[in-house]
C-alpha cells in the first residue's frame, strides 16, 4: 500500500508536467482545430534558451528568475512569429499542409538546437533543489513543479474568464466569423493563443529539464504524454487537459509499476490515446462535436 | 488546352488528378511516364556495372528508401489517410526478416513474401479503428505508434518473479544488442556468368543492389497497376470526396483498411531489404525520425506520385551528404554538422508546402505542361 502512495504522488509530479504541455496542445487545437507536433520541441528550445542565459562559462550568467521570466517572453515572441510567419499565409490550406509544416518545425527545432548548443545532455539547475520534501516519495522539486503548474493554471483560467483579451481570444476561436463581426481581430488572437502555448511549453521544459537533463530528445516521450493528457482529458476543454494529465501521470507510474514495468511506458501512452480516441473521443470533460456533412 | 488543374496559392497536395490528360507533342503524358521509366530503369541497372562499391551500395539505399516512401504516397497521395509511423511498419518489415533468417535458417530472399504478409496484416489491423480516426487524430495514433516502437522492440517481458519474464520482444529482436544477419552472397550461377564478362567476381555489394533493383521494380510495377486499376480509382476517389465514393457504392471501411495494409505491405519490404542490406539491426534505426524521413521524401518528391517516390528516397539520402559537405566548407562555425541533416530536412518541407505543392513530380508536370503548351 505504501507503494501505492509513493507511485501515485510521484504521478501526480510527473502529471503536472503532463498537464502544462496537455495545456498548450488544447490551447492551440481550440484555437486552430490542429495538434501542434512541434509543441515538445518548441518548448525544449526554449528551454535551450533558458539555459544559454543561464550559463556563466558558454552563456550570459544570468541568474535564474530573471531568465526564467526572459525565455517565458522570447518563446511568447517566438510562439506568435512562427504563426504569423509560417502559419497565416496557409491557414486555409489541407490539413497535410499543416501536419508537414508542423513536422517540419519538429524537425527544424529538434536539429537546430544540436546544432547550436551540441548533443551532449546538459544540466538544467531547478530553484527549488533536489532535497527530498518527503522522504522517498517526493523531492522540493518536484513538489515546485506541482506548485508552478497550479499556480499557472489559475493565471489562465482568469486570464481566459475574466479579462478582455481573453475573452476576445475563446470568442475568435469559438466563432471566428462572428467574432470578427464584432470587431475583434481574429488573426491576432490566433498570434496571441500561439505565444501563450509557446510560453506554457517553456515552463514545461525548464520543470522538466532538471529531472531528465537537457537534450535535443527530451521532449519526444514528455508530448506523447502530453497529448495523451489532452486527448482522455478532452481536446476542447483546458481543465480536462490539466486532469487529463494529472491522471495520465497517475497511470502512467502505477502501470509501470505494478503491472508493465518501466519500458513500455510510452506503449501506454500510445493504448490510452487510441483506447480514448476508439472508445470517448470527446475525453472525459470533452463536448462532442457533431460534423456537418 | 490543358490550364485546367494549374495549382493555385493555396497548396492542394490531395487534388492532382493522376488521370490528366496533358500532351507533349502529342504524347500522352501517361505514355510519356512510361517510357521515362523505361529509361530510368535501363540507367538504374546500368548504374552498379560502372560504379564503385560505396556508390553502389547508396543507389541500393536509394531504392530502398525509394520503395518506403511509395508506400507512403500509396496512403497519403491516393488514399488521403495520413500516417507519421511508417517507421514503425519498416521495423515489422526488417524484424520479419531478421527472424525469419535467424530462427527458421529461411534463405534471406525468401524471407520478403512472408515478411510482406506480415507487414500487410499489421497493417491491415492497425488501419481497422484508425477508421474511426479522420485525418488528425489517425496523425496523431500513428505519431504515437512511431514514438513507442523503440522502446516496444526493447522489451523485455513482464517479471513474473525469480527473475522469469514472459512475452519478452527482447528474446527475438535482440533488443538493445540488436541483431546481426548473415550476409547475402550472390549466386554460384550469377557470379560466374559475372566473372565471364568482366573478369571479376560480382561483389556482395553489387549483388545486394541487384536484388534491391528486382524487389523494387516489382514492387512499383505492382503500384501502377493497383494505381490504374478499379481499385487505385476507388482508393482517389475515397480521398477526394468520401461521401461520394460511398454513394456510389464502395465499401470505404474495408478500402480504407486495404489501403492501410498495402501502404504498410511496401514500407515493410522496404524495411526487409535495409535489413538484407546492412545485414545489423538495431531499435534505434526505426525512430520516429526515420518517419519523418519517409515524410519528407514523399512531400519533395510529389505525394500523390509514383515516380516522386524516386526522387523522395534520392532526396533523403543525398541531404545528410550536403550537410557534411557545406558543415566541411564552413568548418569555423559549425561543430555539429548532424544537427544541420534536419535543418535542411525542414526548410524544404516548408518550402515544398509554400512553392510547389506537388513536389518535384508535380514541377516536372508543371513544366513539361508548358511545353506541350508552346508546341
Amino acid at each position: 500500500m505504501d507503494l501505492f502512495i509513493e507511485q501515485t504522488v510521484s504521478g501526480i509530479a510527473s502529471g503536472a508536467i503532463y498537464a502544462c504541455l496537455a495545456l498548450a496542445v488544447v490551447m492551440i487545437y481550440q484555437a486552430i482545430d490542429h495538434f501542434n507536433f512541434a509543441q515538445g520541441e518548441m518548448a525544449m528550445f526554449s528551454t535551450y534558451i533558458a539555459w544559454w542565459m543561464i550559463d556563466p562559462t558558454a552563456g550570459l550568467g544570468l541568474p535564474f528568475i530573471v531568465a526564467f521570466f526572459a525565455c517565458i517572453a522570447v518563446s511568447f515572441i517566438g510562439g506568435a512569429a512562427i504563426e504569423r510567419i509560417v502559419f497565416a499565409p496557409i491557414a486555409n490550406a489541407p490539413v497535410l499542409s499543416h501536419i508537414i509544416v508542423f513536422i517540419a518545425l519538429f524537425s527544424i527545432f529538434n536539429s537546430l538546437a544540436g546544432f547550436l548548443f551540441d548533443f551532449t545532455p546538459k544540466q538544467f539547475m531547478t530553484p527549488f533543489t533536489h532535497d527530498p520534501l518527503i522522504e522517498g516519495i517526493v523531492s522540493y522539486h518536484r513538489a515546485g513543479m506541482v506548485l508552478v503548474t497550479l499556480v499557472m493554471l489559475a493565471l489562465i483560467y482568469v486570464f481566459f474568464r475574466y479579462t478582455p483579451v481573453g475573452l476576445a481570444m475563446r470568442a475568435a476561436a469559438a466563432a471566428p466569423d462572428s467574432a470578427r463581426l464584432v470587431g475583434i481581430n481574429v488573426g491576432m488572437m490566433l498570434s496571441l493563443g500561439w505565444g501563450l502555448a509557446a510560453a506554457v511549453g517553456a515552463v514545461a521544459g525548464m520543470l522538466i529539464a532538471p529531472i531528465t537533463f537537457l537534450t535535443p530528445d527530451m521532449m519526444l516521450g514528455t508530448l506523447l504524454y502530453g497529448f495523451a493528457g489532452a486527448v482522455v482529458g478532452g481536446l476542447t476543454s483546458p481543465f480536462g487537459a490539466v486532469v487529463g494529465g494529472f491522471l495520465v501521470g497517475i497511470v502512467e507510474n502505477l502501470m509501470g509499476t505494478f503491472v508493465v514495468g518501466s519500458q513500455l511506458k510510452l506503449t501506454v501512452a500510445l493504448v490510452l490515446i487510441i483506447v480514448v480516441l476508439l472508445v470517448k473521443p470527446a475525453g472525459l470533460f470533452g463536448r462532442v462535436v457533431v460534423k456537418r456533412v | 488546352m490543358t490550364t485546367t488543374s494549374m495549382p493555385g496559392p493555396m497548396p492542394a497536395f490531395l487534388n492532382e488528378n493522376p488521370k490528366d490528360r496533358v500532351r507533349l507533342l502529342g504524347v500522352r503524358l501517361p505514355l510519356l511516364e512510361r517510357v521515362l521509366l523505361w529509361i530510368m530503369v535501363v540507367a538504374l541497372c546500368a548504374a552498379p556495372l560502372f560504379a564503385d562499391g560505396y556508390t553502389v551500395y547508396e543507389f541500393g539505399k536509394v531504392l530502398m528508401y525509394a520503395l518506403a516512401v511509395l508506400g507512403l504516397n500509396l496512403l497519403t497521395g491516393f488514399n488521403g489517410q495520413f500516417s507519421l509511423g511508417h517507421s514503425a511498419f519498416f521495423a515489422v518489415g526488417a524484424y520479419s526478416t531478421a527472424i525469419m533468417m535467424e530462427m527458421l535458417g529461411m534463405p534471406y530472399w525468401t524471407t520478403i513474401v512472408p515478411a510482406a504478409a506480415i507487414c500487410f496484416l499489421s497493417g491491415f489491423l492497425f488501419g481497422l479503428p484508425a477508421l474511426r480516426l479522420e485525418g488528425l487524430f489517425l496523425a496523431l495514433a500513428t505519431f504515437a505508434l512511431a514514438i513507442a516502437t523503440p522502446q516496444l522492440l526493447k522489451f523485455e517481458g513482464f517479471d513474473i518473479g525469480d527473475g522469469e519474464h514472459i512475452l519478452s520482444i527482447a528474446a527475438i529482436t535482440g533488443g538493445v544488442q540488436g541483431k546481426g544477419l548473415d550476409t547475402p552472397y550472390p549466386p554460384e550461377w550469377l557470379n560466374s556468368i559475372w566473372l565471364a564478362a568482366t573478369g571479376d567476381d560480382l561483389s556482395v555489394d553489387r549483388w545486394k543492389y541487384m536484388f534491391t533493383l528486382i524487389v523494387v521494380a516489382i514492387m512499383f510495377w505492382g503500384a501502377w497497376n493497383l494505381v490504374h486499376s478499379r481499385t487505385g480509382r476507388a482508393l482517389i476517389a475515397i480521398r477526394d470526396n468520401p461521401l461520394s465514393a460511398k454513394t456510389m457504392g464502395i465499401n470505404t471501411a474495408i478500402f480504407k483498411s486495404a489501403a492501410f495494409g498495402v501502404s504498410a505491405m511496401y514500407t515493410g519490404v522496404a524495411g526487409s531489404l535495409f535489413a538484407i542490406m546492412d545485414e545489423y539491426l538495431a531499435p534505434e534505426s526505426f525512430t520516429f525520425a526515420e518517419a519523418i524521413k519517409f515524410l519528407v521524401g514523399g512531400v519533395v518528391g510529389g505525394i500523390a506520385s509514383l515516380f516522386g517516390a524516386l526522387f523522395g528516397g534520392w532526396f533523403v539520402l543525398e541531404i545528410p551528404n550536403l550537410a557534411d559537405l557545406m558543415a566541411s566548407s564552413l568548418a569555423d562555425f559549425i561543430n555539429n554538422p548532424q544537427g544541420l541533416t534536419g535543418l535542411i530536412y525542414g526548410l524544404f518541407l516548408i518550402f515544398t508546402v509554400y512553392v510547389m505543392p506537388m513536389g518535384a513530380a508535380g514541377l516536372v508536370q508543371i513544366l513539361v505542361r508548358k511545353v506541350a503548351d508552346k508546341g
